[in-house]
């Protein structure tokens, strides 16, 4: 399934919406790489409250999502990672250390008005 | 418990995820936090075990192409907990320490499909032969009563 992303400002917003496939997951990166360059985005915020699982694979792609971002000049921070889904991605070892995260929307939204 | 190796009423028996695409990763994790539920797990326990699902699911679909994730009620004594069986035909796996090493990966993937599935669950176990294929077999029990 898609994920919708929504431009408001400055800034893009993607929200998944339900468990991604890995396939799901390239679709993203390619949607935001080329929106990034037609609005001229500053910011992204990638909604994952919808998450149940974020294993080693999903990790790895919104890691790569936030650096070929910045790449093209848009900050991304990652919101609504779950306290269950936490626990399990340090258990599981994923490294997502230099990618920016806020507790939900609104968090990130402040989070890139400072940035931006 | 268990009576004659019948699964206790009301709880859902083995069940066997195919999988193919990356589509069947997403169905072998919701079985099994679906068989892990019934069991009894909550919370953290259920995230673990989904996540150690997708790793091994996904390592089939990357090194092995096809297989299966098998997930069943298991229980031992008063404890209850589940139990999930990874299996493929694929290549195998010709050095199994460095398999199990963080960080180590002849793809393209973090390398932590295994250490990782091994940290998320509390029995862990792996056979493997050179050109015959891969079983990857994870425990999780619930924590007491």
């Amino acid at each position: 399934m898609a994920v919708p992303i929504l431009k408001q400002g400055k800034y893009l917003i993607a929200s998944i919406q339900s468990a991604l496939t890995d396939s799901d997951m390239v679709s993203l990166r390619e949607d935001l790489m080329e929106q990034v360059g037609r609005y001229r985005s500053r910011g992204i915020i990638i909604d994952v409250t919808a998450l149940d699982v974020m294993d080693s694979f999903a990790s790895r792609s919104l890691r790569n999502i936030a650096y070929m971002t910045k790449l093209r000049g848009a900050e991304t921070v990652l919101v609504g990672i779950q306290a269950e889904v936490a626990y399990a991605m340090v258990q599981l070892g994923t490294n997502l250390e230099e990618v920016n995260t806020a507790l939900d929307l609104e968090e990130g939204l402040a989070f890139l008005d400072q940035l931006t | 418990m268990l009576v004659d190796g019948s699964p206790p009423s009301g709880e859902s028996s083995e069940e066997i995820v195919g999988i193919a695409s990356d589509a069947d990763v997403v169905t072998a994790r919701h079985t099994g936090r679906r068989v892990a539920e019934s069991v009894g797990f909550t919370g953290s326990d259920l995230t673990m075990i989904s996540t150690a699902i997708s790793e091994l699911a996904r390592n089939i679909i990357r090194y092995a192409v096809t297989g299966e994730v098998v997930v069943s009620p298991i229980s031992e004594g008063s404890r209850v907990g589940v139990m999930v069986v990874a299996r493929d035909n694929g290549p195998g796996i010709p050095d199994l320490d460095l398999a199990m090493r963080d960080g180590f990966t002849t793809g393209t993937g973090m390398g932590l499909g295994l250490p990782g599935a091994r940290r998320l669950m509390d029995e862990f176990a792996i056979a493997s032969q050179v050109g015959e294929g891969t079983t990857v077999v994870v425990k999780k029990w619930t924590r007491g009563l």
